[in-house]
């Protein structure tokens, strides 16, 4: 085996092992914005409480959807590992699909609260808040311009080992999300409502 | 219309204040300098092919050499601003030019000295620490790049937008950051500091932040995924293990100070209320989040330096480095301990006996690692044969002021002790002493020790001693003073205090001092100068030192491709096991060597940010659009491209490689 | 490998001299320049500052143990064992080993133990929010202090009047500050009698000094709040006992009052203010200016009574009773 091979081997290796670094320092970064609404989230300021604002239904509906667009982004990946194009290419729709509809149920309810006054200026408790789940959403967002690019990749170029890598990447980036996400749901809202 | 077209801007941006016509002028002047000295070499081609756009570790890490000691110049010239307005600054004397004492009024007084902070820290330090680290980290480890060479291009480049970005106010706006370098709220915040140079401020570091990260995690994963076979971590030279520790550190806590520029610019951006003082909002969870990052930056700063001093002190004394391990673990504790200290920085904002004891207490354990390396170093000197070539002489000073800056660090970590220091001129003593005498003079030693390794020659040793002696005795004249006005009571960042306070004489005695630090940066200028005329006479081999780590094993200067052949590590000091054994010139067995091709990409996503940066600092929102657009274009685009590499035959190489020894033999 | 030239004995014992020339010129001449000004830190006025004094003079000899000889290890092992010095042995490979490096990490280590426990005690000691001693065993007199930008305000609650930029109170007496701010974070010092504390809007932090003999002290901001931070300095008279009752009454016979129109006009930004005294002031304004950043103004609770507000007080405004501070 001639050595650009061998070297091929490890430079893939070097790429998910540098991707994970980076998403450990995207996860200490989520930590500090959790560290922070966890000092804010009692600064309401007079507004209303936590579990006064919160639609835990909502929230429900949100974990669940997000959780199946791992699930699918999950089969995409299997696809993808047998190269079957076209099973990918819908899979990955799918989870771009179901991603859509989390951002769009959170932006329904960022701007429910905006029309009932507890914007992100109201009060610190606020401002937290919609740092900490916006963030999430735009790196949602991030992810999802992603997925629409890998879709092209796909159609572009086939499921060779250089899409393929970069496919990877995309999976773990969105698991990563959810897992975020959990944390989320749990500290935010579920928290919120006991609190 | 207009505020849609440019947002917050006005014609009263423009400069039109002594400082901002002079400055604007002197950069206008030298870029058109520049660009006809370009012009008439006609060397517009080679600079964009063979610098600008190169992945090669090597010429980054000469431009980040270049752009730093720039940044150096420009923040030196804020330090001697500084010190002039403090010398004039007694209420005795009359004020000049308008201010009523000194000759700067207290807001631009207090935009320098920001300034300086900023761009001693963020671009001056951290430029040359990533400079020497992509010079040397890949060659001691017997790589031939770094792990990611499009993203270390990129990281340069963000660095050089953010550069940019923090000189930009001389030109459009006229006004920095006025709050001191890491700009606390309230006072940082929308209501006591309404104006763009704040938001200059806070988009330059970003920007660079995010450099500094792309490049903490490329020599993350260099340091532990492509080390030459056999380099096992505990064979690793000291200077490759301390920016290692420097790189976790940089991962670590970069993104915490992303989100606490972050959360004030969403206050001043969008009214929200993290650190405003009513609307619950918390300004001392900024001194938290931003000192969470700041302490363990300022020993990002100082751990290379570190690793610089291991090999200097081996390679002079001829010896191994006595107490390898300790050297490793006092590195390791130092990087550990450094994440759990930052409350030090403000006992006496009244977190009670308990928290401030604790964090006290942890911040004295530093001293441990550090006093055992001082030893290590004397302990390896010890029945060695010392040459004192130029570095060790800045060993010998850094030496010096690490244990005078480190006493003054551990009455500092006493928090008893502190409430009568804290933000005094002791302050600004103990940590200049530690940033110029261990940060700069180990920067010093390293370029000092590695120039002939980069460009095939050595520099003047005796401009370089004469440089070391300016430094030592003007940081000293400059920072003695400091100390006891210190002790006398003195707070910082003063612009102007009463005659009876004594302390003017001693602020003019370190205005002398600075003088005497402004004479050393000008005796090193020479020195390069010097150095480039006397090249010929000073030729270096692959090893003038006859030094123990791989990178002399390479010719100098070294060739694009590094490594002819990858080399095979055995033991610790790898070269000088191979002089010892003989293999040190065996032939080479030739293969097939794939390098990272140049690319304009990581210019032009810069480019990207650097305009949407501008677009927030000013409100302008087509702009900012434009600038986020064109990134992600330019990543989309980068993305698509399988043919990022290129491959040197190893026909190519041998026949390189006998041309070279052609030439000549080494 | 170019040679270096080797320096004769008599050029390096002229370079020792003149070392001790210039070090010992450089102490003359630093002398000379503090000249008759005050050495704060170490001219205490107070008991905190003096047990401060105390403890850096100590922890310094301390660490001076360790430190020194490591200089003359260092200077002394670089001279014997230059490159041509004839008696040094050459042993390129003496290195380590786990017991020659555990006695280097044991030194160090050592120290910093016996520090830590100075550290500790000392931090419990000179807490700032610890009362001092009362060396005259007079009760404490409260002094409510607020940074305004470019001054200090400070109230006198139970005497019922206020100051600016001028501090009196009787010797050997303990102070209790209580300190916010109405602008950006200050800190509040005077050097002779012992530590700082951070001034912040809608926090209350505590400080507690004392002045062992009658004298007149230096106090100042140190934490930058603007463009006149700078001139935030402000005079500590301590008096006898009977001069302050006297003081206190000549103020009280004066006629500014420091009601909320006048305290609006005072807090807005004005630097080099000249001291200034206030015969009468609002009823608890202090903890006025804490409440206006805390409740919107619109719940009304920013417009009940003064006397409401000293019994209603929450306890999130004071520094130590924030979640996860303990006393």
């Amino acid at each position: 085996m001639n050595e650009i091979a061998i070297e091929q081997g490890r430079v893939s290796d070097k790429f998910v092992f540098g991707f994970w670094i980076y998403l450990m320092t995207d996860l200490i970064m989520f930590s500090v914005l959790f560290a922070s609404f966890a000092v804010l989230r009692g600064a309401t300021f007079g507004g209303p409480a936590e579990h006064q604002l919160y639609d835990l239904a909502n929230a429900l509906t949100e974990t669940l959807v997000l959780l199946t667009s791992s699930f699918t982004c999950g089969l995409a990946m299997l696809a993808a590992y047998r190269g079957k194009q076209g099973q990918a290419t819908a899979w990955f729709a799918a989870t771009f699909a179901l991603g859509a509809a989390f951002l769009g149920l959170e932006l329904r309810e960022f701007f429910a609260f905006a029309a009932a006054g507890n914007t992100p200026q109201a009060s610190a408790s606020l401002s937290a808040f919609f740092t900490l789940v916006g963030t999430h959403g735009l790196h949602i967002s991030a992810g999802l311009l992603w997925m629409l690019v890998a879709i092209a990749q796909i159609r572009l170029k086939g499921l060779s080992p250089f899409v393929v890598s970069k496919l990877k990447r995309l999976s773990v980036f969105w698991h990563f999300l959810d897992i975020v996400w959990i944390f989320i749901f749990t500290i935010v809202y579920l928290m919120g409502h006991m609190l | 219309m207009t505020h849609l077209l440019f947002g917050n801007l006005t014609l009263a941006d423009l400069p039109h204040k002594w400082f901002t016509v002079g400055a604007t002028g002197s950069i206008i002047a030298g870029g058109i300098a520049i660009a006809a000295l370009l012009t008439y070499l006609k060397r517009w081609k080679w600079l964009w092919s063979e610098w600008l756009t190169s992945t090669d570790p090597k010429k980054i890490g000469i431009m980040y050499i270049v752009m730093a000691a720039l940044m150096f110049f420009r923040g030196g010239l804020d330090a001697l601003m500084i010190w002039l307005q403090q010398a004039l600054g007694s209420g005795a004397l009359p004020g000049f030019l308008g201010a009523a004492h000194g000759y700067l009024d207290a807001s631009h007084f207090q935009q320098i000295f920001t300034a300086h902070g900023d761009i001693m820290v963020f671009f001056g330090t951290m430029g040359f620490l990533f400079g020497l680290m992509n010079l040397v980290v890949p060659l001691q480890i017997g790589a031939r790049d770094l792990a990611f060479p499009f993203l270390n291009s990129l990281g340069f480049w963000l660095f050089a937008a953010g550069a940019v970005l923090i000189n930009m106010f001389f030109v459009i706006g006229g006004d920095f950051a006025a709050s001191g370098w890491l700009s606390l709220p309230p006072l940082s915040g929308p209501e006591y500091s309404p104006g763009a140079g704040m938001d200059y401020w806070g988009w330059s570091l970003q920007i660079s932040g995010l450099g500094s990260l792309l490049s903490g995690i490329n020599f993350l994963v260099t340091i532990l995924k492509m080390r030459a076979p056999g380099m096992t971590l505990m064979k690793m030279p000291l200077f490759t293990w301390t920016s290692l520790c420097s790189s976790v550190l940089v991962v670590s806590v970069f993104p915490v100070l992303t989100v606490a520029i972050a959360l004030l610019w969403l206050d001043r951006f969008f009214g929200m209320r993290f650190f405003t003082s009513g609307f619950g909002g918390n300004p001392m969870m900024y001194v938290n989040l931003i000192w969470i990052w700041g302490h363990p930056e300022v020993y990002i700063l100082v751990l290379p330096s570190f690793g610089v001093f291991s090999e200097v002190v081996a390679t002079f004394s001829h010896k191994r480095l006595f107490g390898y391990v300790s050297q490793v673990f006092a590195a390791l504790g130092v990087s550990s301990i450094a994440c759990l200290v930052w409350v030090h920085h403000f006992f006496t904002m009244g977190a009670g006996a308990d928290v401030n004891a604790v964090f006290g207490i942890s911040t004295m354990l530093i001293a441990i690692p550090s006093a055992v390396q001082v030893f290590n170093w004397i302990a390896t000197m010890h029945r060695g044969r010392i040459v004192f070539a130029t570095p060790m002489y800045w060993f010998l000073g850094f030496v010096s002021l690490f244990m005078f800056g480190g006493m003054a660090g551990v009455l500092l970590a006493t928090p008893a002790a502190d409430y009568q220091l804290h933000n005094t001129l002791f302050l600004i003593a103990h940590f200049h002493t530690m940033v110029v005498g261990v940060g700069l003079f180990g920067i010093f030693a390293g370029i000092t020790y590695w120039f002939p390794k980069v460009f095939g020659f050595t520099l003047s040793e005796k401009w370089g001693k004469r440089a070391f002696w300016l430094w030592l005795t003007g940081f000293f004249t400059a920072f003695t003073p400091l100390y006891i006005l210190g002790s006398m009571g003195a707070a910082r960042r003063v612009d102007s205090y009463a005659a009876a306070t004594g302390f003017q004489p001693l602020y003019a005695t370190a205005l002398a001092g600075g003088l005497l630090i402004a004479a050393a940066f000008l005796t090193q200028i020479v020195q390069v100068v010097v150095s480039i005329l006397e090249r010929k006479q000073n030729l270096a081999g692959g090893d003038p030192w006859d030094a123990r780590t791989l990178e002399w094993a390479t010719p100098s200067p070294v060739p694009f491709y590094s490594f002819a052949s990858t080399p095979e590590v055995r033991s610790r000091d790898a070269w000088w096991e191979m002089k010892k054994d003989g293999t040190a010139n065996a032939p080479k067995k030739y293969e097939d060597i794939e390098l990272c091709k140049n690319t304009g990409m990581a210019i032009y996503l810069s480019g990207c940010v650097f305009l949407l940066g501008f677009a927030l600092v000013w409100h302008i929102l087509w702009l900012g659009v434009l600038g986020l657009a064109g990134a992600i274009v330019c990543v989309i685009v980068r993305s698509f491209d399988e043919h990022t590499e290129y491959v040197v035959t190893a026909a190519e190489v041998e026949k390189l490689e006998k041309e070279r020894l052609g030439r000549s033999p080494s | 490998m170019r040679p270096m030239a080797d320096n004769g004995i008599m050029k390096v014992w002229y370079r020792i001299l003149l070392g001790a020339v210039i070090i010992t010129g450089g102490v003359i001449l630093f002398k000379e320049l503090v000249g008759h000004s005050t050495v704060s830190l170490f001219e205490p006025a107070g008991p905190t500052a003096g047990s401060q004094s105390r403890l850096i003079k100590t922890m310094a000899g301390l660490m001076l143990l360790v430190v020194i000889p490591t200089f003359i290890a260092l200077f002394t092992t670089a001279w014997k064992y230059r490159a041509g010095s004839p008696e040094a042995k050459y042993d390129p490979e003496h290195t380590g080993g786990f017991g020659k490096e555990m006695i280097l990490w044991a030194i160090p280590a050592a120290l910093i133990a016996v520090l830590a426990l100075m550290n500790w005690k000392s931090a419990q000691e000179l807490d700032p929010y610890l009362p001092t001693r009362s060396l005259s065993g007079a009760r404490p007199l409260t002094v409510e202090v607020v940074a305004l930008p470019w001054k200090w305000l400070f109230i006198y609650p139970k005497q019922g009047f206020a100051t600016v930029n001028y501090l009196q109170f009787p010797e050997r007496t303990p102070i209790h500050f209580k300190l916010s701010a109405d602008g950006p974070m200050s800190s509040f010092w005077i050097p002779q009698l012992g530590s700082q504390i951070y001034a912040m809007a809608a926090m209350m932090t505590q400080l507690n000094l004392e002045a062992s003999a009658a004298g007149e002290y230096a106090g100042k901001a140190t934490e930058i709040n603007g463009e006149g931070y700078a001139r935030m300095t402000f005079t500590a008279k301590a008096v006898t006992a009977d001069d302050f009752t006297a003081w206190v009454a000549r103020v009280k016979a004066g006629s500014n009052k420091l009601d909320m129109a006048a305290y609006n006009a005072l807090a807005a930004p004005s630097e080099g203010v000249p001291p200034a005294f206030y015969a009468s002031v609002e009823r608890g304004l202090f903890d006025t200016i804490l409440m206006k950043f805390m409740v919107p103004a619109s719940t009304g609770m920013a417009n009940s009574s003064p006397m409401q507000r000293d019994m209603e007080m929450p306890a999130g405004m004071d520094m130590r009773s924030m979640p996860g501070m303990r006393k």
